[in-house]
């Protein structure tokens, strides 16, 4: 077993862009995973294989070491408050910014250098209080699982900290982005124990993924 | 809380039940003999003392995780140890007081207000060897030889060991003349080996590009035997402490050849694991199965200066709960005793301590037990033939009680 990599990856956008780079590297998953329903699936290759989960669960299944790799937005892993995890390599993939944004109205009278207590409801509860805490800010934080564009127009908060990737969600419900938090994108983390164990399997995969994003980041130029 | 969940314990604590309460005692006796065995004196450090004793040194880091109580005695503020190893610093310290090698063991419950890993338990059973006032290499091997001396006694043959040295990230530090703020910087990266973000990181530091470049390198700077060698070429513009650090984990390194010849060792230099108090190698364990380490240990020099004692001092310590969880389970399952009458003459008195004494568990039958009851304890009983005790087998039919 020592020289099986189980590697977790979330559903969604962060799957369908991580399996070309992971093609790149001669790894196809056995079975569609759009198609199966299947939580575990095998690969072309014996020794890897891939589970297939929710986001925010990825850290913690490397954590403990349920999986050796995992593939996790960066949003997810600054939220994430255990630790022992190592963020080996940046896929450069679901990218998006990690922003403050509020209505516009609201926008046309605001100066950031004034803030000194806000209101603000995200998904992103840590990470929120933490960067507002590092500018001195005090913040109420409203936690939401969904469409945190609502809040400020029902009066919920006065503010969002929410992902934007075009735009146009925030735009269409009359929200303007107001200051970037972070740069996402996706990262390939490694559980403590496994990149020691399992050290050549490892180091051997990151590099050839680290060829793959590069030779996708030449293609997109 | 309704009085239907009263059993509830919090979260991150729990109970040992019988079968694996056997197998913890059964590991913690055999590990407090192997201590013993190897010149450690056990020491019986409070449960809860005043929280600067706890604090000092060792314990800064541990000042989120203790639980914080009033002393009603003298309104002063108590904690509940998060960590024994500072307490048996402070006993060495201000009561040993003496010169030459002192090496102490202890094993305890610690409390802490979060559980390390999430779903993990917030009250550890420390249990840990260390050895004072010997600063040279051959202090850390004993102790690295004690550590895999420990696993091996409970079931674990092969671990894998991972040595570092807090020396080399100090003096890339100091020779980069860096401030707190991006050495605190740095020093998260390298926990979490994020190379995307070192880069960052350097990128917008006012630091020499030798130094940015030994940062980088030294994030890669894992793996065997042939760690060393690249260290010393990469790492070379960073000067003398660089060097020390590496010639101490090669002189480490070479004893254990010696001490533990079977047990393969790795390095990762870019482990900076509690580098506040380390002064020099720091190890980890790990076996497969496991997510995180073990059992871990290291050098902290210097540590009973704040008790008016300073000397040279390594250690490692375990959590058993751990332990039990990464050791192979030995199937010997439930221990079955022998049945005797409640009470019969003096010879059964006698034949009962004789069974004692050679570690039978012998139990009597009460009046109200059933024959289902006694065969779940016991597989054999003992029967009078004449004057004469004999054992028969419980399980077999013929032989069952009424």
């Amino acid at each position: 077993m020592t020289d099986t990599l189980t590697i977790a990856v979330s559903k969604g956008r962060i799957l369908k862009e991580t399996l070309p780079l992971l093609a790149a590297t001669g790894i196809t998953p056995a079975e569609d995973p759009n198609e199966s329903r299947k939580l575990i699936l095998p690969t072309n290759q014996s020794n890897v294989r891939l589970v297939v989960i929710r986001a925010t669960d990825v850290p913690t299944y490397v954590q403990f070491g349920a999986a050796d790799l995992g593939v996790v937005g960066k949003d997810v892993l600054m939220e994430f408050e255990g630790r022992g995890l190592y963020e080996l390599l940046d896929l450069k993939i679901s990218r998006c910014r990690m922003m403050v944004a509020e209505p516009r109205a609201l926008a046309e009278q605001d100066d950031p250098e004034d803030w000194r207590h806000l209101r603000i409801a995200t998904k992103y509860v840590n990470t929120t209080r933490r960067h507002f805490a590092a500018k001195g800010i005090q913040t109420e934080i409203i936690k939401l699982y969904g469409s945190m564009e609502l809040a400020p127009l029902v009066g919920l908060a006065d503010r969002i900290v929410d992902l934007v990737d075009t735009g146009n969600t925030l735009r269409a419900n009359g929200l303007v982005e107001i200051e970037q938090i972070a740069d996402i994108s996706s990262r390939l983390v490694a559980n403590k124990a496994a990149m020691r164990m399992k050290y050549d399997a490892i180091r051997a995969m990151v590099e050839q993924l680290r060829g793959a994003v590069k030779g996708s980041a030449e293609r997109a130029a | 809380m309704s009085s239907g969940n009263r059993w509830l314990l919090p979260e991150g604590i729990e109970e040992i039940l019988p079968a694996e309460a056997r197998r913890l005692e059964s590991m913690r006796r055999g590990l407090l003999d192997l201590f013993d065995s190897s010149g450690y004196d056990l020491v019986m450090p409070p449960m809860m003392e005043y929280l600067d004793a706890l604090s000092t040194g060792l314990g800064q880091d541990l000042d989120l995780q203790t639980f914080k109580i009033t002393d009603q005695m003298t309104g002063r503020l108590m904690g509940v140890r998060a960590d024994i190893t500072p307490q048996v610093a402070r006993i060495e310290a201000h009561y040993l007081k003496r010169t030459g090698p002192v090496r102490l063991c202890y094993f305890g419950p610690v409390l802490h207000t979060r559980a390390k890993e999430f779903g993990g338990s917030r009250e550890p059973l420390q249990l840990g060897a260390e050895l004072f006032g010997e600063a040279g290499p051959q202090a850390d091997a004993e102790i690295l030889g004690l550590a895999v001396d420990t696993l091996a006694r409970i079931g674990i043959e092969q671990p894998h060991l991972d040595l570092g040295h807090v020396g080399v990230f100090r003096a890339l530090i100091a020779a980069a003349n860096i401030d707190a703020k991006l050495e605190a910087e740095l020093f998260d990266c390298l926990q979490r080996k994020a190379r995307p973000d070192i880069e960052e990181v350097l990128a917008s530091a006012d630091v020499s590009d030798d130094s940015k470049a030994m940062f980088v390198a030294l994030m890669e700077l894992n793996g065997g035997a042939d760690v060393l060698e690249r260290a010393q070429q990469v790492l070379q513009p960073a000067g003398a402490d660089v060097a020390t650090a590496l010639e101490n984990l090669r002189e480490i390194s070479a004893l254990l050849a010696k001490l533990i010849p079977s047990v393969p060792l790795f390095y990762d230099l870019a482990e900076v694991r509690g580098y506040r108090y380390h002064t020099g190698v720091i190890f980890s364990a790990f076996v497969a199965g496991q997510g995180q380490e073990i059992a871990s240990g290291g050098r902290y020099d210097d540590i009973g200066a704040d008790f008016g004692y300073a000397r040279p001092a390594t250690g490692f310590s375990a959590d058993l709960r751990t332990l039990l969880k990464a050791c192979p389970v030995t199937t010997q399952g439930d221990a079955k005793g022998v049945l005797v009458p409640f009470t019969d003459g003096p010879e059964l008195e006698v034949e009962i301590t004789r069974l004692r004494n050679a570690g039978e568990r012998v139990v009597r039958e009460l009046a109200g037990a059933t024959a289902e009851d006694m065969r779940r304890v016991c597989d054999r009983r003992l029967v009078r033939k004449g004057k004469q005790w004999h054992m028969e087998n419980l399980q077999d039919p013929a032989n069952r009680a009424g």
